[in-house]
């Protein structure tokens, strides 16, 4: 109940994170909700009638191959939010394991940590998927796509802990905690981990838009499940078959819609629950 | 700076692309147990055709390097050989196109689209993200952030569809694809130049729009801290003239993390990018990375990866070199 | 107050200045009716607790108080007939250095890391239309630079290079570069050591006596007061409740604010910062009624509560605001 209390306090403190919350929530929902109303197996080639515009019948209209775009949607939503979710999470978990280690021990561990997080931000982390992804082309699944991405997803997460848990170390709190014999792993528990919860939060929604954003570039360039119907693939089917000039405007512009929902909600989260950790950036809106 | 730092910086470079180059060669052999470009090679050796002779020299130069009865090591050794002469090999789709030919003849249109569109929206966006958090600016600036912001949340070739769409497809205004017009001759010519230009406006939009919101968003946050610090307050009240403080006060200061963040982002950025030329069939990296990729192409998948990581790493370190002339602050010469 | 002290004449004429913030809770006086007549040449030090209004003071004569704050009234009027309140914005902007020049108080962080010392100071020279030949500019620079005791060098050096000290000194160059005729310092040493401390005051005062300009300097520190300030005014909850020499003030305190004040430094030297008074601080936003140190004062009777005491000439230069006086001149009117 405290928790939930305090989660409807951040949205009232911040109309941007309420925003992003409100927008991920209707994606969800759609996924959630779409298949007691759609009929899915029309997501299927072949099932109905090729190039229709949207319509009562199709309200998302149909593609090349006879599907509906609409159950194309339901289906493909979820898929595409799992990958985010399950690479954002083993990224985020990666992070959270070593950039605590790291900002809290310090010493060797925290130099080589730091050392190999700062060399790999600046290799390109799409190019070395697409290297990966090109090998075992035939055999990607939805699954296997959030494990690809997830092994690049967990840079960024360290750095932004590591330094949060380096500044929060030498506050006068820890240091009381440490003088009344607390042991490290208390500590981190106990003091460092409630105060970085809405840092985790952001860095959760932000390492969710990097895997989903990595996961969608990569379907771009074709390298993802051929036979799941995600978004990007429905993105990457658009492009392969000229839609954009054939005047299908709806087969590439309603997945764009989704994704750009999704993106946009998850950076207005990530941004509003920054603000709130950083109440001096809120100033400046 | 000094030639310690140098040596070190330099060292690490080559440890990157060391590391790249073995992700390349270890990924396909260790991650499915087989040789992709062995099997391509097989299947084109056993398709036949009218090639079969230049197929047939290449098989066997891939067996003098890779073969299966040499071992594993000596296979290594020779691919980072290969790698560090800047040996791609052959073409596996396209013999006897060499991979670093085609990479050559499409890295000047990927270098020109980039380097121009990266370094407008870098300026737009740190300028824009800068004015939303200075108390003093007009109140129109601050709200062009916000539908920048949203902008930049949505990836640059998803921009680029849109644009096409609308600008290229509607309004007929920019051609739909390529770098030039198909009858031009590839020369030195003024027709040919603006031909070009035309060509890559849709493109680089494409990426200017993303690319402002983005660095907006960071540049907003710094200046916020930079607003606040004394040597502002104490300028102002020196009464130095506002536009002073703003760009010799504020954003200089401000925007020394942007550099930093420039550097980090710079991977992500270009690989963005990439994506924005196969949206628009422009003939550089990208779109020879795609087709690739369309094809099974691996010793060029390999090449443009290898490329990539190398020009970024390359960027990487000569900014770290000419960070210490944007701060006095920093200097290499003391261990850090 | 405008007869003159040691024959000097006035500066600057401060009178009914008022400061108020806007909270979500209501306005708070933060500077309220504060009368200050300041002369040529003087050294005049304004001490009160934080909260008191002194640091809103400074800002207000430098025209820099930001919303929510905002300057509700008065006039601080020069010798000239200029009314520093009355002035448009590039009138602000061109008045300050020129004529009112502030000394930082974090002098840590107030100088552009990014521009070499010279380059700093000559750059500001420019904003206020000093044209000239880079040599001439770099050799006026120079001179300001060896007037506070810097090296000549320093004027290539980055902000970084400078210790505390040294930084706060290219400050005060920068402060004296067009021979302003008031300076305001806020506690310009509050970050540095005792013995760094010392000496720029010292320097501070050479300048202050070689440019026959005024110095308010702000502080808490009753004893850097008493070295440095000819005259002292206290300052309570946004007013100022007592004004005089500093003989005068410490030998003969008259309001009960400065009397606790006086009595709670510690002894040796009279050096040191106050400890504090006894009772419930003062909230600028549920002021109590009639006299604002009531709550806290020792001699507080039942009109205090009731009646707002103005500041009026106890003995002659020496000022206060207190009923206690009041009624001893009614009495002895009477």
């Amino acid at each position: 109940m405290q928790r939930l209390s305090q989660i409807s306090y951040y949205l009232r403190e911040s109309p941007m994170l309420a925003a992003g919350f409100i927008m991920v929530s209707i994606i969800v929902l759609f996924g959630l909700l779409g298949p007691l109303f759609v009929d899915t197996s029309l997501a299927q080639p072949l099932s109905t009638t090729p190039r229709m515009e949207p319509s009562w019948e199709h309200p998302f209209g149909t593609d090349d191959s006879g599907r509906d775009l609409l159950s194309v949607m339901v289906v493909g939503v979820p898929l595409t939010l799992r990958i985010g979710l399950l690479a954002g999470a083993v990224g985020l978990g990666l992070g959270i394991v070593l950039g605590f280690t790291s900002g809290y021990l310090g010493g060797r561990f925290d130099v080589v940590t730091r050392g190999i997080v700062d060399t790999l931000l600046t290799v390109p982390g799409l190019v070395v998927l697409v290297s990966i992804a090109s090998t075992i082309r035939e055999e990607i699944s939805v699954n296997i796509m959030a494990l690809v991405v997830a092994s690049l997803a967990w840079m960024w997460p360290t750095r932004v802990i590591r330094s949060q848990v380096l500044s929060m170390r030498e506050r006068a709190y820890v240091q009381m905690a440490k003088l009344n014999g607390m042991s490290t792993a208390e500590i981190i528990w106990k003091e460092l981990f409630p105060n970085l919860l809405p840092y985790l939060a952001a860095q959760f929604a932000n390492a969710v838009n990097w895997a989903i954003l990595s996961s969608i570039g990569l379907e771009a360039l074709g390298l993802g499940p051929q036979n799941d119907p995600t978004v990007g693939m429905t993105i990457y089917w658009a492009i392969t078959f000229s839609a954009l000039i054939r005047g299908m405007w709806w087969w590439w512009a309603i997945p764009i819609a989704f994704i750009g929902l999704i993106f946009v909600g998850l950076l207005m989260i990530a941004v509003g629950l920054d603000e709130l950790a950083n109440p001096k950036q809120r100033k400046a809106v | 700076m000094n030639w310690n730092y140098i040596v070190r910086r330099v060292a690490l470079f080559l440890v990157v692309v060391w590391a790249a180059a073995s992700v390349n060669f270890f990924v396909p052999r260790l991650g499915t147990g087989r040789d992709p470009i062995r099997e391509k090679l097989g299947q084109l050796a056993a398709s036949g055709g009218l090639r079969q002779d230049g197929i047939e020299a290449m098989v066997k130069a891939y067996q003098a390097k890779f073969g299966l009865d040499k071992p594993l090591y000596v296979q290594y050794l020779n691919f980072l050989g290969d790698t560090f002469t800047l040996d791609l090999g052959y073409s596996l789709a396209n013999y006897p196109a060499r991979v670093g030919q085609m990479i050559g003849n499409a890295i000047p249109w990927t270098i020109g689209l980039m380097v121009v569109s990266v370094l407008i929206g870098f300026a737009l966006g740190t300028l824009i993200g800068a004015l939303s958090a200075w108390p003093n600016a007009p109140p129109w600036v601050r709200s062009l952030a916000v539908p920048f912001m949203t902008l930049s949340a949505i990836p640059p070739y998803l921009l680029g569809l849109i644009v096409l769409y609308i600008l290229g497809l509607k309004m007929q205004w920019f051609p739909l694809s390529g770098g030039y017009s198909p009858g031009m001759l590839a020369i030195a010519s003024v027709d040919f130049y603006l031909d070009v230009l035309h060509h890559s406006i849709l493109p680089a939009l494409a990426i200017v729009l993303q690319a402002v919101g983005f660095w907006a968003l960071g540049m907003r946050g710094m200046m916020v801290t930079t607003s606040g610090e004394d040597y502002v307050t104490l300028a102002e009240a020196n009464g130095l003239r506002n536009r002073t403080i703003f760009f010799r006060y504020g954003l200089r200061n401000a925007m020394l993390p942007q550099f930093t963040a420039l550097g980090l982002s710079l991977a992500n950025v270009v690989a963005g990018q990439v994506i924005v030329e196969v949206i628009f069939a422009y003939p550089g990296i990208g779109t020879v990375l795609f087709q690739a990729i369309q094809s099974s192409d691996y010793t060029v998948i390999n090449g443009v990866v290898l490329i990539l990581i190398m020009s970024i790493g390359l960027v990487t370190m000569l900014m770290d070199f000419l960070y210490p002339l944007l701060d006095p602050r920093i200097s290499h010469s003391r261990q850090n | 107050m405008s007869e003159s002290v040691n024959n000097r004449e006035p500066l600057l004429d401060i009178s009914g200045l008022e400061v108020h913030f806007e909270t979500r809770r209501g306005i708070a006086r933060a500077v309220n009716e504060v009368d200050l007549t300041l002369y040529k040449g003087e050294r005049f030090g304004l001490v009160g607790e934080s909260g008191s209004g002194k640091t809103t003071m400074i800002l207000a004569l430098l025209r820099m108080i930001k919303t929510p704050g905002f300057i509700a009234g008065g006039k601080a009027v020069f010798d000239d007939g200029t009314d520093l309140l009355a002035l448009n914005a590039e009138q602000v902007r061109q008045t300050r250095l020129k004529r009112v020049a502030m000394v930082p108080q974090g002098a840590m962080n107030s100088l552009n890391p990014v521009i070499r010392i010279g380059e700093q100071m000559m750059l500001t020279m420019r904003e206020h239309g000093e044209e000239g030949e880079r040599d001439e500019l770099m050799a006026r620079v120079v001179g300001l630079l060896e007037k506070v005791g810097l090296k000549p060098e320093a004027a290539s050096l980055y902000p970084h290079e400078l210790s505390g000290g040294m930084k706060q000194r290219a400050c005060i160059a920068q402060a004296i570069c067009l021979n302003p005729q008031l300076i305001l310092a806020d506690e310009p040493t509050s970050a540095l050591d005792v013995v760094v401390q010392r000496q720029i005051m010292q320097t501070l005062r050479q300048l202050q006596i070689g440019l026959d300009a005024t110095v308010l300097l702000v502080g808490h520190d009753m004893g850097l007061m008493a070295q440095f300030a000819e005259r002292v005014g206290i300052m309570y909850g946004g007013k100022l409740v007592e004004v005089g020499t500093v003989s005068d003030i410490f030998r003969n305190p008259q309001h009960p604010y400065t009397q606790l004040l006086i009595s709670s430094i510690p002894s040796f030297e009279t050096r040191g910062d106050f400890k504090g008074i006894p009772g419930v601080a003062l909230s600028l936003l549920d002021p109590p009624s009639g006299c604002l140190f009531h709550p806290r004062c020792p001699k507080a009777t039942d009109a205090c509560a009731q009646r707002e005491p103005t500041l009026k000439e106890v003995s002659p230069g020496q000022w206060a605001s207190c009923l206690l006086h009041e009624e001893e001149h009614d009495a002895t009117a009477s």
